[in-house]
């Protein structure tokens, strides 16, 4: 496993992207067939289900170490991590197992049925054989995410520079069906189990942010305005009868939307369509937080489905019954796409993006402040003769978001990260005012630098009142400017109040905890009362 | 017997009128080590081990009134016996032992258990107080072996140099930079930086041998430290002098490297877990040899250190000092014993 060992620690300790591509590349040129493609099956998802049960191997680590719950407790939330909290507590290996990666899955694997004697056994016999790392890989080829930054699309990206073939490609190869035990790796990325013609996506046109006068953009009619929607922006194509769901990132994600292809497969026609995946309900548009509980899911269940039932507002048609017809005016292109969806029974998930009708530039700002009132996050205004252009390019394509709304509050919660964050304080609560104390109003843990986390991480340090455990209450001192696109009244919180997105936009070292705001003035932002 | 107190000021000795480490000026004060949290400015009379005396002297001023004694070398004060042991942390690093009618306090300042082969190797000390550090009183930091540690750093180093890359390494000016020297001693030329340098040379000038080194002159030809091994105080992460150096393949070397979000947390291209502090087991050790009736945890995890030694039957208690912080983030965002 030394080679997989090395390949963890040289990836997990890297920010850069590309640094952990060629990471990738040299452990592809010297790993063996098979772990090659086990490398595979662990990055992608496919990983066979956990063996052994963390509650025992905690267990065990305890009866190993003889030391209290309360402290492996205390050592796991300066970790942040249970898999290394445990292979750093283990004392020295007494021998040394080698073995390759896939001998370690594919005994893994049988242990899964074994009694937990027997995974004790096997289980105890490894650690006390494998160095810090090696015993922290072990943990996490267990079960656990290994939280070092390698989305599909890197090892993708990795395995193209590898072999040479389209990344693309290789997404739809890594994705699709294909078993371990009789495919061979050059078979794999060569995609022999797949045909790639039908898959293959286009690249996604993107807009840059309006950084003009409207005035400036010419006559109102020249221009289709939609409104601009915060959910995964998605590529769908269809190609003899086999349907395909690209994201942004171009990462195959069709089988998370299993609606979608139950209505796709309705359709008669091939195409391939740009639009917006949502959470919908009641023809509605949910959170993008609502959305977020349906991503990256083995499984799907019936009680998720219902919950947050998923769609799909299209934007564009990029190609239509095998023809590429991107270079057609936007125009054109719209009224294919209103045909395609009207002749066609979509329901309520395959929708249209309506085009908001206006005469005078001076409408539309309103327009897209009341935006918000149905969670979306702006407008996007697109030339009606524009081609679908490849990538950013500028002028035919603008977003045009609404303004974040901002309050003053201040830290009085603050708690560790987790992975590459997890020696710090990164997750905060923000109060404000209300009458003679203070009210939580929102958590927040983005939008600041590493020199400012780590200079609010001494802060807590020096004025933390708990000396246990991950969450810490400090002095209330700190003050933060904290944006969010909405604001509702709210019987869950404390405070009345529930912020949609909050986040940090600023610390306002010039202002005292005196100078925040107060939950009265918090409310009057609420302009659409429920 | 109450020997020692703790005040604002200070770790005070009652019958002695002295302070241990004091981080408010005082009249009296004896020093552990040279570390800037440890011997601060502004005291009338500084006391401290031979080898710390130059040290003292070149980050406080040559004209601060000091005297020193060897390891072992006891001195009446006031009626208490004070001497110093070595304590394995940095050069000249001294347990404070004080002896006041047959009671014996033993304060460690800071420690590590295991030989550096540059610092005279910790010595544990009986005693009826102990009062230690706690920086990495965790069960979750154990030290690999200096061997494993030098053999992992130099295939680091190998595989820089087939990359064709420089090697830098990160560890505060006292302490580390020279234990970093001794790690690479023979692998190929280091060049250190000036705030290094300044310090190796007072420690050399008062007759302490030290590894070979070059002086990272400002404005460098990059064809003379390419492939090379450059050693650097931590502040200098992210600066123009570090940008200059060619293709340079960056190292943080500190305990906190044990890991891995402290590793990935700042942009480098690795991280050594190499301490000048005891590990879990080496302050279980140290704390146990004393055979202490009563064990004070300073600076660190004393709060965890502390419980965990009253549940095994060893009594103590934990104490608020200015030394270091919880975190010791200190060590890995500034370099405190070079911001003079």
């Amino acid at each position: 496993m030394k080679h997989f060992s090395d390949l963890i620690s040289a990836i997990e300790i890297t920010n850069k992207t590309n640094a952990k591509i060629d990471a990738l590349v040299d452990y592809l040129k010297i790993a063996p067939e098979k772990d090659k493609l086990w490398l595979i099956t662990l990055f992608t998802g496919k990983r066979p289900p956990r063996p052994v049960k963390t509650t025992l191997m905690r267990q065990w680590c305890l009866e190993i170490t003889g030391l209290p719950e309360w402290l492996f407790l205390e050592s796991y939330s300066s970790v942040g991590d249970l898999g290394e909290t445990i292979a750093l507590m283990l004392p020295d290996p007494t021998h040394h197992i080698d073995k390759t990666l896939s001998d370690w899955m594919t005994e893994l694997k049988a242990l899964k049925p074994k009694s937990d004697a027997e995974k004790k056994a096997y289980v105890l016999h490894a650690w006390s054989g494998l160095q810090m790392q090696e015993r922290l890989i072990f943990n996490k080829l267990i079960g656990g995410s290994f939280r070092i930054g390698v989305s599909k699309k890197t090892l993708v990206n990795a395995l193209s520079k590898y072999s040479g073939i389209d990344a693309n490609q290789l997404m739809h190869s890594i994705i699709g069906h294909w078993d371990m035990d009789t495919i061979s790796f050059d078979d794999l990325v060569n995609g022999e189990h797949i045909n790639y013609d039908n898959s293959k996506p286009y690249p996604f046109c993107l807009a840059y942010s309006l950084e003009k006068e409207l005035s400036e953009l010419g006559q109102p009619e020249e221009w289709q305005v939609e409104y601009k929607w915060d959910g995964i922006r998605g590529q769908i194509v269809k190609r003899n009868d086999e349907i395909f769901i690209w994201s942004r990132g171009e990462e195959l994600v069709t089988s998370q939307f299993p609606e979608l292809v139950t209505i796709l497969q309705n359709f008669k026609e091939d195409f391939v369509i740009d639009g917006e995946i949502l959470a919908l309900k009641d023809n509605a548009v949910l959170l993008f937080n609502d959305l977020q509980k349906r991503l990256n899911r083995k499984n799907i269940s019936k009680k998720m489905l219902e919950e947050v039932p998923v769609g799909f507002y299209v934007y564009d048609i990029l190609e239509w019954n095998g023809d590429d017809i991107r270079t057609q005016p936007l125009q054109y292109r719209r009224q294919l796409l209103e045909q395609l969806l009207s002749s066609n029974s979509a329901h309520d998930t395959l929708v249209i993006s309506e085009i908001i009708e206006f005469t005078d530039w001076n409408e539309l700002d309103a327009i897209r402040n009341r935006a918000r009132e149905f969670n979306s996050e702006g407008l996007m205004l697109k030339q009606k003769n524009s081609p679908y252009h490849t990538g950013r390019k500028k002028g035919d394509w603008w977003k045009w978001k609404v303004d974040p709304l901002t309050i003053d509050a201040v830290m009085i919660y603050a708690q560790k990260g987790s992975g590459r964050r997890s020696s710090k304080y990164t997750d905060y609560t923000f109060a404000v005012k209300k009458d003679d104390g203070l009210v939580t109003v929102a958590k927040a843990y983005s939008g600041l630098t590493d020199k400012e986390i780590t200079e609010i991480s001494r802060f807590v340090n020096k004025n933390a009142i708990e000396k246990f455990g991950p969450v810490r209450t400090v002095k209330p001192e700190l003050v933060f400017e904290i944006a969010f696109e909405g604001i509702a009244f709210s019987n869950r919180h404390k405070s009345g109040v529930a912020l949609r997105f909050p986040r940090i936009l600023k610390w306002r070292r010039d202002k005292s905890v005196e100078e925040i705001d107060t939950i009265e003035q918090v409310k009057l932002l609420i302009t659409n009362p429920i | 017997m109450k020997l020692i107190k703790f005040t604002k000021k200070g770790i005070y000795c009652i019958p002695g009128k002295f302070y241990l480490d004091p981080w408010l000026p005082v009249d009296h004060a004896i020093i552990s080590h040279g570390h800037a949290d440890h011997a601060r400015r502004g005291n009338k009379f500084y006391l401290c081990q031979t080898d710390s005396k130059a040290i003292l002297k070149h980050r406080l001023g040559a004209d601060i009134h000091v005297e020193s004694l060897n390891y072992n070398e006891p001195r009446m004060i006031n009626g208490v016996e004070v001497s110093f042991f070595p304590a394995g942390h940095v050069i000249g690093s001294a347990q404070i032992r004080l002896e006041y009618k047959g009671f014996v306090v033993v304060f460690t300042g800071d420690y590590k258990v295991k030989n550096d082969y540059i610092t005279v190797p910790f010595e544990p000390i009986k005693c009826h107080e102990f009062i230690t550090e706690s920086t990495f009183g965790l069960p979750i930091y154990n030290w690999l072996s200096e061997a494993q540690l030098q053999q992992q750093m130099h295939d680091w180093v190998q595989r820089n140099q087939a990359h064709n890359r420089t090697s830098v390494f990160l560890g505060y000016s006292l302490g580390k930079a020279q234990r970093l020297m001794k790690l690479m001693e023979g692998v190929d030329k280091m060049f250190v930086h000036s705030a290094i340098h300044n310090l190796n040379t007072a420690i050399q000038d008062s007759g302490i041998p030290l590894p070979e080194t070059e002086l990272l002159i400002y404005d460098f030809k990059k064809e003379d430290v390419q492939n090379r091994i450059v050693i650097l105080p931590p502040g200098l992460l992210g600066s123009k002098l570090i940008k200059k150096i060619p293709n340079a393949a960056t190292a943080i070397c500190s305990g906190w490297m044990q890991i891995r979000g402290n590793r990935r947390w700042q942009a480098v291209d690795a991280g050594f877990a190499v301490s000048d502090h005891a590990d879990w087991n080496g302050l279980l050790s140290a704390v146990k040899a004393t055979e202490a009736e009563k064990v004070y945890v300073t600076h660190g995890s004393q709060a965890t250190f502390s419980k965990y030694l009253n549940e095994i039957g060893i009594p103590s208690a934990e104490v608020k000092t200015e030394y270091g912080t919880e975190e010791e983030e200190v060590e890995l965002i500034t370099d405190k014993t070079s911001s003079q």
